[in-house]
């Protein structure tokens, strides 16, 4: 009976909250010239990139963040630096005029470069200016990567000033997370010897995965930035892997990439070596596509369940938008519990993977 | 298809930004939390062993102690027993020398005795035969000067005592 009640309030508590959202969906009703919610533009401007950090609205006055932009125009206006707010509060058809180039950001539906900062060329065309703008994405990177140096740089200070002291709860913490890695992940694929010199760069690996992805589900400033979840910083993490794989294979690794024990007829015409190379390519570029889409797929769905909200809402009025919060909010909990665990998962299998190939690069036959 | 395109100014940053905190944390960070784990890892199992080890001499000594107490108490007793023995035989002994030496002094007294008797026979005995030839030698002085009753005596004597030389 308690547990009943218990239910039932919490029930009524949740159908409060969503009277808020459903609320604003009635006067958008009575106010046709207010534009209809658009799903793609809602989710994949929460999950993409972005020029500016959107951390609110209040009265229809976004608060934000405001990122510089850093582009190089192909025109030959040079190089151009400014702050976000300038392109980010353009109405339609507005541009921005910098050093005589004209900027604007294409709206996130748009089929040439969604939601990217475009200049207006001469011939009133529109072209993609060089862009290396700290974007939110950038601010994500940086995000963790200053935790991750705020966080074991203190421990490895004291562990260097007093080896032998005794750890304090903190360095206890630190040790375990990095031992959990290290004898859970590199040890077991790649040689001892080894260990020492590829450890690092495994370690920074899976500390970056795992903390860009807490982060990216941690759903206000200064996180939520879908770091892990954008192909250009896996393509990075999948490169430097693949950098260290084969810079630093041995003789035997290449031995069987370019002459791998088959018959002679497959190697002579080089079928086999070609295969094998390009198998070197495959392998980070699987890890690359798999990170990505595992953590793009699930900030995809939670910004659906809540899209939904919306949608079922603008359909079939307030009443139907407040059943559907609830469902949704459910849902999003349980999406939440579980990207929680595909953030470790996804840091643990691209750090296993990595050492794998790693450890495969310098393995040594024992016959022979 | 954007979403799948990497975007060149992202991949920069990215790049920037990995490889510093890679190389500061390779350099700063990962050797030393893992070598002083080691260190103290090592350190540990040392002195495990060492406490082993001192556990286990602890154990020879007590064994050594034990030897030597049980050593000394038998070396005790045995010593008790001789100095008992001992005892028993000095005093033993002493009587035996007491004895002997009583029975010297006390015959030593008794020849001492014997001769002193015999002196002092021998001294009265001179003394007597003194003491007579003195009284024999008055005697004869006063009975020589008187002729008739010597006569007279010598009679008498001769009567008394040879009444057969009777004239």
């Amino acid at each position: 009976m308690k547990n009943v009640l218990k239910h039932s309030i919490l029930f009524l508590f949740l159908a409060l909250l969503t009277l808020a959202p459903s609320r604003g969906f009635a006067q958008d009703e009575e106010q046709p010239k207010k534009e209809k919610f658009d799903a793609k533009s809602f989710i994949f401007g929460h999950t993409g990139d972005s020029y500016c950090f959107h951390i609110t609205e209040i009265h229809e006055h976004p608060v934000c963040v405001w990122l510089p932009v850093i582009v190089k125009c192909k025109d030959g206006s040079g190089w151009h630096c400014f702050s976000s707010k300038h392109v980010c509060e353009l109405k339609e058809g507005e541009t921005f005029n910098h050093k005589g180039a004209n900027f604007f950001i294409e709206p996130i539906n748009a089929d040439k470069y969604p939601g990217k900062l475009v200049e207006v060329k001469t011939d009133s065309g529109i072209s993609r200016p060089f862009d290396i703008s700290f974007t939110k994405n950038a601010f994500g990177i940086f995000l963790v990567c200053a935790f991750l140096l705020a966080f074991f740089l203190p421990a490895a200070k004291k562990y260097k000033k007093d080896p032998m002291a005794k750890p304090t709860k903190y360095q206890g913490l630190v040790e375990w997370l990095t031992y959990t890695v290290l004898d859970g992940i590199i040890r077991p694929n790649i040689p001892e010897k080894k260990v020492k010199k590829f450890a690092p760069y495994l370690l920074t690996v899976f500390f970056f995965i795992f903390f860009s992805n807490l982060f990216g589900l941690i759903p206000f400033f200064p996180f939520s930035a879908n770091v892990t979840g954008n192909l250009s910083i896996t393509v990075v993490l999948a490169l430097l892997t693949y950098f260290f794989v084969n810079v630093f294979g041995n003789k035997h690794y290449w031995k069987d990439i370019l002459w791998p024990d088959v018959p002679i007829f497959l190697k002579a015409f080089p079928l086999m070596p070609i295969i094998e190379l390009i198998s070197t390519i495959t392998k980070p570029f699987a890890l690359m596509v798999r990170l990505f889409a595992n953590i793009l797929a699930g900030h995809i769905v939670i910004m659906v369940l809540m899209a939904l909200i919306f949608i079922i809402g603008g359909m079939y009025g307030a009443g139907m938008g407040s059943v559907m919060s609830i469902v949704s909010i459910f849902m999003t909990i349980f999406m939440m519990v579980l990207e929680l665990l595909v953030a470790y998962i996804q840091a643990y299998v691209f750090t296993i993977l990595s050492s794998l190939f790693i450890g495969m690069a310098q393995h040594e036959p024992e016959h022979e | 298809m954007d979403l799948f395109l990497p975007e060149s100014g992202l991949v920069i940053w990215m790049l920037i930004a990995f490889l510093i905190v890679f190389v500061i944390l390779a350099k700063a960070g990962w050797p030393m939390i893992m070598g002083a784990v080691e260190k103290r890892n090592a350190h540990i199992s040392e002195s495990l062993l060492a406490a082993d080890e001192a556990n286990k001499a602890l154990a020879g000594i007590e064994q050594k102690k034990q030897e030597t107490m049980a050593a000394a108490q038998a070396e005790q007793i045995r010593i008790m027993k001789e100095s008992q023995e001992l005892k028993a035989q000095v005093v033993e002994e002493a009587k035996q020398e007491a004895r002997k030496e009583a029975e010297k002094i006390v015959a030593d007294a008794r020849l001492k005795i014997e001769k002193e008797q015999a002196e002092a026979m021998a001294q009265i005995k001179n003394e007597v035969i003194a003491l007579s030839v003195d009284i024999a030698e008055k005697l004869l002085q006063r009975e020589l000067s008187d002729k008739p009753s010597q006569s007279t005596y010598i009679e008498q004597l001769l009567k008394n005592n040879h009444p057969q030389i009777q004239a």
